[in-house]
């Protein structure tokens, strides 16, 4: 296994840069900032480190793939797009304006993304349909799917699940972006998802349970892929809504934010591990 | 009164009625402690709700259903038609941010083929308030029909004071010779200040609420269409099977003609913003939409359009 740890440091620091990235577009009109913060780790992570994906590459059928399921995380994609050159900075202050694409969710006219998302539970099929093109053309591309863990409650998801078991689509795999909540409250709560890892296996696919804020963890789940011959794999990340942001994270109100400009200028502190801040935003917690 | 608490009140004082949502609570956010298990909460699980109330329905209760309007009526198709509307069962679909109300979301959020979707469907209902108090005027009989209906949501506040609802009748708000604006649901706000603008430019102007768009007003839309030189339709749906194309039927059906300009969006989603920004750049202000009917611009001041209470 190669090791990432001399990487780890700059891993660090372009995370970091994401979440400032992330909290800047929680204004103006707001973002889904929990979510997004969950992901952060995972996406940078990805990008940086385990998928072939460039700024050279995008038209290339060689490249590799990544599917954004849960979609409403797309500020910690673009975030990372921005840092990694595939996306201008400048245009991060474009959130919300007719004159440019980049909104609540997804879309194409981005570069690097794949495929537009915001109804849960579509793209786990869309990339099904991407990863079984590859294996009749014999390629080499790397597959990867982020599904939030309450649009695991989707039944297309477990369709996708069984499919790609059917379809033996070793080169797939679903990441799931653990964060134990959904838009309103605990998953375990609501619709309770575990014991997840045996769910996975049940269904027939090798899975592997990681901390997905830790680089070196994320690191030694994805080098062992692909993870069984014939077999989706299936990583579940445990990770924290809101994650570095301690006056929000774990916190279920804190689902969709429109925080004002002192806030986020708090919020920036507090993610240089500065004073907590007081919000007194408004809460929305609606999906 | 509110949406929520009218459905309060009534799902107390009758335990035939069900709250239920697909994890969408923003319209509901006081319910759950106050129905006990009257309140089911489904999870982000559309298809599964609806074939849920529809086995509610199936022993004598009233779901009323809430999930975003374009998973409610997209993702949940096939179960709504199959399951609520073959059997004709009293699943009341409440759909949240229908049309432009989704504002920043993108088209994967964009419920702007409802209206087509649901009136396809044999003894489905259709219902598009102008405004909160429309909506609770309207909901108690939409409530006690024995039908599945679909209400499209809109929860926003207007000065303006709706007549009582009648089964099947549109509000005639002003009877015009020159122009009679025909809409439903939110662009209402904008038809008021379209009415304002050309009535200052001299011209005799009608407007008509149409309220219930199946089943539809058809006197309404033939006295307009008959009395006016044009008739404008205003929505916030596809060109495509919504109002223009219920006008459409309606004269064809009557064997008349009209002059009808249509405001819709015509073979495309639109841009997604904030709901002000997203009125502006479709042109779906009142004083564009005035502008546009008059071939000129005017010295009309736009008013300050409100940003929904709930982004997402």
């Amino acid at each position: 296994m190669q090791s990432v740890t001399t990487h780890i440091p700059g891993l660090e620091a372009t995370a970091l840069k994401v979440r400032e990235h992330i909290i800047k577009m929680s204004t103006g009109g707001g973002c889904f900032v929990g979510a997004s913060l969950s992901a952060a780790d995972l996406i940078v992570y990805l990008y940086s480190e385990f998928l072939n994906i460039n700024k050279n590459n995008l038209d290339s059928p060689d490249r590799d793939y990544l599917f954004l399921s849960k979609g409403h995380d797309v500020p910690a994609l673009y975030g990372t797009f921005a840092e990694l050159g595939l996306l201008e900075k400048s245009r991060l202050k474009n959130h919300l304006s007719t004159a440019d694409h980049i909104y609540w969710h997804p879309n194409t006219h981005i570069p690097g993304i794949e495929f537009h998302s915001g109804s849960l539970g579509h793209l786990p099929s869309v990339a099904i349909g991407v990863a079984m093109d590859i294996k009749i053309r014999g390629g080499k591309n790397k597959v990867i799917c982020i599904i939030g863990d309450g649009e695991l409650n989707e039944g297309t998801c477990w369709e996708a699940v069984l499919v790609a078991n059917a379809y033996k689509l070793d080169n797939l795999i679903f990441v799931i972006d653990r964060n134990q909540f959904q838009a309103n409250m605990a998953t375990e709560d609501l619709i309770p998802l575990e014991p997840l890892h045996d769910k996975f296996t049940a269904f027939g696919a090798a899975v592997k349970r990681i901390n997905g804020h830790s680089f070196e963890a994320l690191h030694k789940a994805f080098s062992a892929y692909p993870f069984q011959e014939g077999k989706l794999n299936v990583v579940i990340a445990d990770t924290v809504r809101g994650k570095g942001l301690p006056s929000i994270e774990r916190r279920a109100d804190r689902w969709f934010c429109n925080f004002n400009a002192q806030e986020v200028e708090d919020l920036l502190k507090e993610l240089h591990g500065e004073t907590i801040t007081q919000l007194t935003s408004e809460t929305l917690v609606v999906r | 009164m509110s949406y929520e608490e009218l459905l309060t009140q009534t799902a107390l004082s009758d335990d035939r009625f069900i709250v239920m949502t697909a994890e969408n609570r923003a319209l509901v956010r006081n319910i759950p402690g106050k129905l006990g298990n009257r309140f089911i909460d489904t999870g982000i699980t559309e298809q599964t709700m609806i074939g849920a109330a529809a086995g509610l329905a199936l022993r004598g209760r009233i779901p009323v259903v809430h999930a975003l309007a374009s998973f409610l009526t997209m993702r949940a198709f096939e179960f709504v038609r199959t399951d609520a509307g073959i059997p004709n069962l009293p699943v009341k679909l409440s759909s949240f941010i229908p049309g432009f109300l989704s504002d920043g979301n993108g088209p994967t959020h964009q419920a702007v083929e409802d209206i087509a979707l649901m009136r396809g469907i044999p003894n489905m209902t259709v219902f598009a308030p102008a405004d909160e108090q429309d909506l609770v005027e309207m909901l108690p009989q939409i409530w006690n029909c024995p039908n599945p209906s679909y209400i499209r949501i809109n929860t926003r506040k207007t000065d303006y004071q709706h007549s009582p609802f009648e089964w099947g009748k549109a509000e005639v708000i002003s009877k015009g010779t020159d122009v009679t604006i025909l809409t439903y649901g939110l662009l209402f706000e904008q038809a008021l200040i379209v009415k304002e603008i050309l009535k200052n430019e001299g011209l005799s102007v009608g407007l008509v609420n149409l309220r219930s768009l199946k089943p539809v007003d058809e006197q309404a839309i033939l006295t307009a269409t008959q009395s006016s030189n044009l008739t404008v339709t205003l929505e916030d749906h596809f060109l495509t099977g919504g109002l223009y194309s219920i006008v459409a039927e309606v004269l064809l059906k009557h064997s008349v003609t009209a002059k009808v300009l249509p405001f819709a969006l015509n073979e495309k989603w639109f841009k997604p913003s904030l709901l002000p920004n997203v009125l502006q750049h479709e042109g779906f202000t009142g004083k564009q939409i005035a502008e546009k009917i008059l071939g000129y611009t005017t010295r009309s001041v736009q008013p300050e359009i409100s940003i929904p209470q709930f982004s997402e």
